[in-house]
């Protein structure tokens, strides 16, 4: 090999020599880890779109690809599990792209000792949730890895699906003037699985808003809606997804924080924690960039399915990759992305 | 939601930034003493609601901040040892020491666990007999009663594997060391409600009295902190300077005499370096004599240190209110949440972060 050959990491390593947790948070890491990292890594047309999944054309007929793992501990959570979160979450992915869910793979990674039992309990809550979200599991893989090198059960799915209209839903097609609608109330999937993995009890158990966004979008397709671009609020929440469009697309937008539905006792719960539930993760809950023309036709559509739908705010032209929030009391400020990890704060 | 929001109402909130104006005759300059209220102004924007003449400066009351860097490399270096579990707020875990920080002593393998309470890390080590759990005892007035329970029931139940690492401070001797510098500027106080809910607002009548200067206890949602500076700005435009509760609903005179018991019960007044600002005498809280097998210094034999500070970090002089965050050449820049040279920039109550996160100029990427 030449010696004036050399590969240098374009993340310095002095700065992060080892993988935190927040290079999976969803927030400022993980992007630097994108950005840095994979992107140049593996630039292409379709990654450098930046978008939930691919969409490209095959002899005519356009695809959407997408894939995702699942970590999540505990296993079953209220409202969920791991089976039913890798079927809905790859399902939503491909809904983002405006694609109608067709066929998933499933691969399994599966810690030695694992009670085939809890396995059983989340295959069936996957075969439920393929029923429910009209894909089938096609093809799939199993590794088992030794005790103590596993939590439990890794599940990773792949989705196809097949977009069969003729927008472009992807951040680049956001323009200045768009509705930036939401389709319910923020922050429950991430507070279900925290205070179940901290031991936390409310007075009412929160549960996960886990399901497939599949048939809302395809509503708002079949309606005509003129859509310009979804995103789901997973990890990081709807602060951070904001965020990724408003850069991506290089506009500026501007949201209203008591237009953001949050269900009281999540509310309270974050209260309690520290925690911002813009920043809180959702597992059934996307934003949808309109044309003007067409908010309320969409806000309709969105309440037949979830009635906390609201308009939230607006694309603006300046400043670029900028997100403002109107606070409470009337102020305007920045809405940042997410930081590391949101961590519960002392006092 | 009750207790929420109607102190976020922002009718009311205008109503009484009117009214804040109208009694405003000259320029004042007042200190929310408390990050948590630093936050709130910041994030709901309140400042932006008083007439010019008022200042508003931040205060030291950031636990995370002013936690001296040597405790946070006694912490990093008790975590890296293979047998103990380390448990913490979650906030104390991205502060920087001065080579590392606790999450990267997670990333490599050291067990370090983020609790909610005290009482939890107890639990914890009562589940590991075989392992040494440490938590560590940072903040204000607010934790110390817990902490001290924690010490307490460990005591009891004689738990023999169970420490702390010590690092609390007190409000009332670091509200008079800014009064007594030289480059003192503020001239009231809104002194932290949670802080008061413990310790009731006596100890504050003699600063208020000698320093001539208004304090007013007040709470944390912005409707709270609008009648606080309210109260204050009257105190100042009609020359009193007494000791006053907003936060009534939560506050007494005398405060929570249990929790004050049990604090005394297992803690002493001890000398206290704050990060940034330096050694305030009679400022922090050790083990009493008793506790003493409950010292993780002690425990750890850990050897007395002094460290150097990023020379660029201006937290001392932001945490005593002579300096705003963006004042800061390095705010934003060469300092960020991701690579914070100081601690205010790291916690969810410093006032870097709130400025940074709230209100920068976009500089990143």
């Amino acid at each position: 090999m030449n010696d004036n050959f050399t590969l240098s990491c374009p993340i310095p390593i002095s700065e992060y020599p080892q993988i935190l947790l927040a290079h999976g948070g969803g927030g400022k890491l993980m992007h630097h880890l994108i950005e840095k990292l994979f992107g140049p890594a593996f630039a292409n047309q379709y990654l450098d779109e930046r978008h939930d999944g691919a969409q490209f054309t095959l002899n005519g007929a356009k695809l959407a690809f997408t894939t995702d793992s699942y970590v999540v501990r505990p296993l079953f959570f209220p409202g969920g599990d791991i089976g039913k979160l890798a079927i809905y979450g790859t399902v939503n992915d491909l809904a983002m792209c405006g694609a109608r869910p067709l066929f998933l793979s499933a691969g399994f990674i599966l810690e030695e000792g694992l009670p085939m039992e809890t396995l059983w309990r989340i295959v069936q809550s996957m075969r439920e949730a393929a029923q429910a979200a009209h894909v089938q599991i096609v093809t799939g893989d199993t590794k088992v890895v030794d005790k103590g090198k596993g939590d439990g059960v890794f599940i990773n799915t792949a989705g196809i699906g097949i977009i069969e209209h003729n927008l472009l839903i992807s951040p680049k097609s956001v323009r200045p003037g768009d509705a930036i609608l939401l389709n319910g109330d923020v922050g429950r999937h991430g507070i279900a699985i925290m205070a179940v993995r901290e031991g936390l009890s409310f007075e009412s158990e929160i549960e996960s808003d886990c399901a497939s966004l599949a048939p809302v979008v395809l509503k708002l397709i079949e309606e005509q809606i003129e859509l310009h671009c979804l995103r789901d609020l997973t990890r990081g929440g709807l602060a951070s997804a904001l965020n990724e469009i408003a850069k991506t697309a290089q506009v500026s937008i501007a949201i209203d924080e008591s237009a953001v539905p949050v269900r009281e006792d999540v509310q309270g719960a974050c209260e309690i924690l520290g925690l911002d539930p813009l920043y809180v993760a959702n597992e059934g809950r996307f934003v949808a960039f309109v044309a003007p023309h067409d908010t309320e036709r969409a806000l309709k559509i969105l309440r037949d399915f979830s009635p906390d739908a609201a308009l939230i705010g607006s694309v603006l032209k300046a400043p670029p990759a900028r997100v403002t929030l109107k606070s409470r009391i009337g102020a305007q400020r920045i809405l940042d992305m997410l930081s590391g990890e949101q961590l519960p704060r002392i006092c | 939601m009750r207790f929420i929001d109607e102190y976020r109402d922002a009718a009311l909130a205008h109503q009484y930034a009117r009214r804040i104006a109208q009694i405003t005759t000259k320029p004042w300059t007042i200190m929310e003493v408390c990050g948590g209220q630093t936050h709130a102004i910041i994030k709901f924007g309140i400042d932006e609601l008083l007439p010019k003449q008022i200042t508003l400066v931040h205060g030291p009351g950031c636990p995370v901040c002013v936690t001296p860097i040597e405790i946070i490399d006694k912490a990093i270096e008790i975590a890296a040892r293979p047998n103990v579990i380390f448990c913490s707020f979650g906030d104390m875990l991205r502060v920087p020491g001065s080579t590392t920080d606790l999450l990267s002593v997670k990333a490599q393998g050291g067990d370090v666990r983020i609790v909610y309470s005290p009482l939890d890390a107890l639990k914890i080590a009562k589940e590991n007999p075989d392992r040494e759990v440490v938590f560590f005892a940072v903040g204000f007035e607010t934790t110390a009663p817990a902490n001290a329970m924690a010490v307490h029931q460990a005591y009891l139940q004689n738990v023999k594997n169970f420490s702390l690492l010590v690092a609390h401070v007190l409000v009332p001797p670091a509200m008079e060391a800014i009064l007594s510098s030289p480059n003192n500027r503020v001239q009231g106080f809104l002194a932290a409600g949670h802080v008061c809910t413990v310790m009731g607002y006596t100890e504050y009548e003699p600063i208020a009295k000698k320093y001539r200067v208004p304090i007013v206890v007040t709470g944390f949602e912005p409707l709270d902190i609008l009648q606080g500076i309210y109260m204050c700005v009257k105190q100042l435009e009609e020359g009193r300077y007494d000791v006053e509760n907003q936060y009534t609903r939560s506050v007494r005179r005398e405060g929570n005499r249990k929790a004050q018991e049990l604090i005394r019960e297992v803690f002493r007044i001890v000398p206290r370096k704050w990060r940034g600002i330096g050694e305030i005498p009679q400022s922090g809280l050790g083990l009493m004599e008793k506790y003493q097998e409950f010292d993780a210094e002690r425990k750890f034999a850990l050897a007395d240190r002094s460290v150097e500070e990023a020379s660029e970090c201006i937290a001392g002089l932001v945490l005593q209110g002579v300096k705003k965050p963006h004042e800061c050449p390095a705010f934003g820049i060469r300092c960020t949440p991701e690579h914070p040279l100081g601690a205010p920039m790291v916690s969810s109550e410093g006032a870097c972060a709130a400025y940074y996160r709230y209100r920068r100029e976009r500089k990143d990427e």
